[in-house]
């Protein structure tokens, strides 16, 4: 029977999932929010920062473990990725219509997913822990690695530290009004072009941040990028596309659901977040947090 | 002005004999010749399918995929564990990916673009998520292999086709169906019910607001394509000798996606020219090297800032441009 301790290890594996879904998925909610774009891409960046995290860390490996070096040259790399591409490409599909949106970042997806293959070849990869974080921490009878914990606690910080940003800074209350209505900012005189492009290498930083923090706890495989773009889909759908605080309470629910699914339906808990995703859309097509879109 | 050379070469029903051409490859290709053909003549069918809702309804569909991965698990299922005919088999999974479409389309046709595309994408994903790990039924992620042919063992006795092999029979099996399946859905879209889709397309408000049951026409829609992507999937699966859960992954979605947009969803023949495109640049490309994806994704690229209208809405540019070319000259 389930005890106490073991739901309670069951929740903080659930909260690791949520806060490290949300590193991802926060960067893809900003852009969606604000430049009406649903970048297929992002699990992509995501996987380049993986593979870019390895490189610096085999890099480095003569000299040191340079795990925190690695992770910041990698989210750096691939926020410049993320720059040129919105640069060069994005920026000439704004005004069109959706489809041509979802197939140029699909476009993205299969010419950067080739050229992880064609770089660093199909075999798994991997990072080692860093050493500071090797250990775990007991809390009532379950046993969370420090790792993890760190995991949330990035995730809570990017949490505030965004939530803070967008609501008390001048860049913020820019986004957000860029968010409302792109042509009046525009006319007020404020460089909408280069309020674009900087979300995008904000929301590719994250990305590639995220990227970079699982290469401890997951191998690094062709195919992560196509896996977790549904699962960041599915935590922003769930909060409300665009929606800041929607997307972390999206984050927390798909991973409690994840969680406790497998205690009901074991093998089945892949199907449970679906289901609860397509219930939502149903009931609040805009999700939990969302505004309905004009 | 037309020149009698131009307006017979009109006369000519262009379609018929592409099929008649098609008919005869298993007697002057290759075995390899018959094998693509068979699948582009798939691909073309699930294509056109999608079309039904891109651009004749104008919806966004990411889920296609959904109801081709029911059609040839329904298919492959009735055939290999229950060893039901074919001839039963393909009209139960063709019903059975219309009744997927129906449920799940009930519901995503209250939605408008980018929730449309979201919500049908995440039915697909559950489709996928029962095909994967539905062990008993599906097999799980490993599939269903040995999936028969179709019994065709009388097309043997019959003269002309019986020196054929049995991957040849089934070509012709599949051409004949996929050439009724296209002309079914040429005179669904030729009729009021395909004209009141498409004034759904060009304007949504304005035909609720002449009284038109919106919603009722689209999920009419999301039904027929769903079924017509059933057959194609349960032709699929034979053609695979095999039905696996990467049917239903999301990426092959997008796949059909482009064949459709890469032809023209402009016009009815476009996904057909896409998927032809598609399926032969595939095994021409990964002949010469590995990277079928970059090249695609490169294509896609082109495709999306030089030929939005696609290779079909590019001849059309292009024929209208000689002919404003010529209609000049004679002028002058």
């Amino acid at each position: 029977m389930a005890d106490a301790s073991f739901l309670f290890g069951q929740f903080l594996g659930g909260l690791t999932t949520a806060m490290f879904l949300f590193l991802i998925a926060s960067g893809l909610s900003l852009v969606f929010g604000v430049m009406r774009v649903l970048n297929f891409a992002h699990g992509s960046f995501y996987m380049i920062g993986a593979y870019l995290a390895w490189q610096v860390v085999q890099w480095l490996a003569p000299i040191l473990h340079g795990f925190w070096l690695a992770a910041l040259a990698a989210a750096l790399g691939v926020a410049l990725l993320g720059g040129l591409i919105e640069r060069l490409l994005l920026r000439h599909i704004y005004g069109r219509e959706e489809i041509y949106q979802l197939l140029l970042t699909y476009a993205l997806v299969l010419i950067l997913g080739d050229a992880a293959k064609a770089l660093w070849g199909t075999h798994q990869l991997s990072v080692s822990r860093p050493p500071m974080l090797a250990g775990g921490i007991e809390a009532f009878g379950a046993i969370l690695p420090a790792y993890n914990l760190f995991i949330m606690l990035i995730g809570a910080a990017i949490a505030v530290a965004g939530w803070l940003v967008l609501t008390r800074s001048p860049s913020g209350r820019m986004v957000r009004a860029a968010a409302l209505d792109r042509e009046m900012l525009g006319a007020l005189g404020a460089n909408v072009g280069a309020l674009y492009t900087g979300m995008f290498v904000v929301s590719s930083f994250l990305a590639g941040l995220s990227g970079a923090l699982v290469t401890p706890i997951q191998s690094i495989v062709p195919g992560m990028d196509v896996e977790i773009i549904v699962e960041a889909f599915i935590v922003v759908v769930i909060g409300g596309l665009g929606s800041f605080w929607g997307t972390f309470w999206g984050s927390v629910i798909y991973g409690q659901v994840l969680s406790f699914g497998i205690l009901i339906l074991p093998g089945f808990s892949l199907f449970s977040v679906f289901a609860l995703m397509a219930v939502i859309l149903i009931v609040r097509p805009w999700g939990l947090f969302g505004r309905p879109l004009r | 002005m037309t020149s009698p050379a131009a307006a017979a070469a009109r006369r000519v029903p262009w379609t018929l004999v592409v099929f008649l051409v098609a008919f005869t490859i298993p007697w002057f290709g290759s075995r390899y010749e018959t094998f693509l053909a068979t699948q582009i003549a798939i691909s073309a069918l699930f294509a056109v399918s999608l079309n039904l809702l891109l651009g004749t309804t104008g919806l966004v569909s990411f889920g296609h995929v959904a109801y081709f991965g029911i059609g040839s698990y329904v298919c492959g299922i009735l055939m290999k564990t229950y060893g039901l005919p074919f001839a039963i088999a393909l009209p139960a999974a063709a019903f059975g990916a219309s009744l997927g479409a129906l449920v799940f389309g009930f519901f995503c046709v209250r939605l408008t673009r980018i929730y449309f595309a979201m919500l049908t994408l995440a039915f697909s994903q559950i489709v996928w998520a029962i095909c994967f790990k539905w062990n008993d039924v599906t097999g799980g992620d490993q599939g269903l292999p040995d999936v028969p042919y179709p019994d065709l063992g009388w097309m043997s006795s019959v003269p002309l086709l019986d020196e054929l092999r049995v991957s040849d029979h089934f070509y012709l099996l599949t051409l004949v169906l996929v050439m009724l399946s296209l002309a079914a859905m040429q005179r669904i879209i030729a009729s009021p019910f395909g004209r009141m889709l498409t004034t759904i397309r060009e304007n949504p408000e304005r035909a609720a607001s002449i009284g038109l049951d919106v919603r009722g026409y689209e999920l009419a829609a999301f039904v027929v394509a769903g079924g017509f992507a059933g057959i194609a999937g349960a032709l699929f699966g034979i053609f695979n000798r095999g039905v696996f859960a990467d049917y239903v992954y999301w990426p092959k979605s997008a796949e059909v996606m482009i064949m459709t947009i890469l032809g023209g969803i402009d016009h009815f023949w476009g996904p057909v020219v896409g998927a032809a495109t598609l399926v032969l640049l595939n095994q021409e490309i990964t002949s010469y090297t590995e990277y079928w994806p970059l090249v695609l994704g490169a294509i896609l690229l082109v495709l999306l800032f030089a030929f939005p209208g696609g290779i079909a809405g590019g001849l059309a540019a292009g024929f209208a441009w000689l002919r404003r070319k010529r209609a000049e000259r004679a002028g002058a």
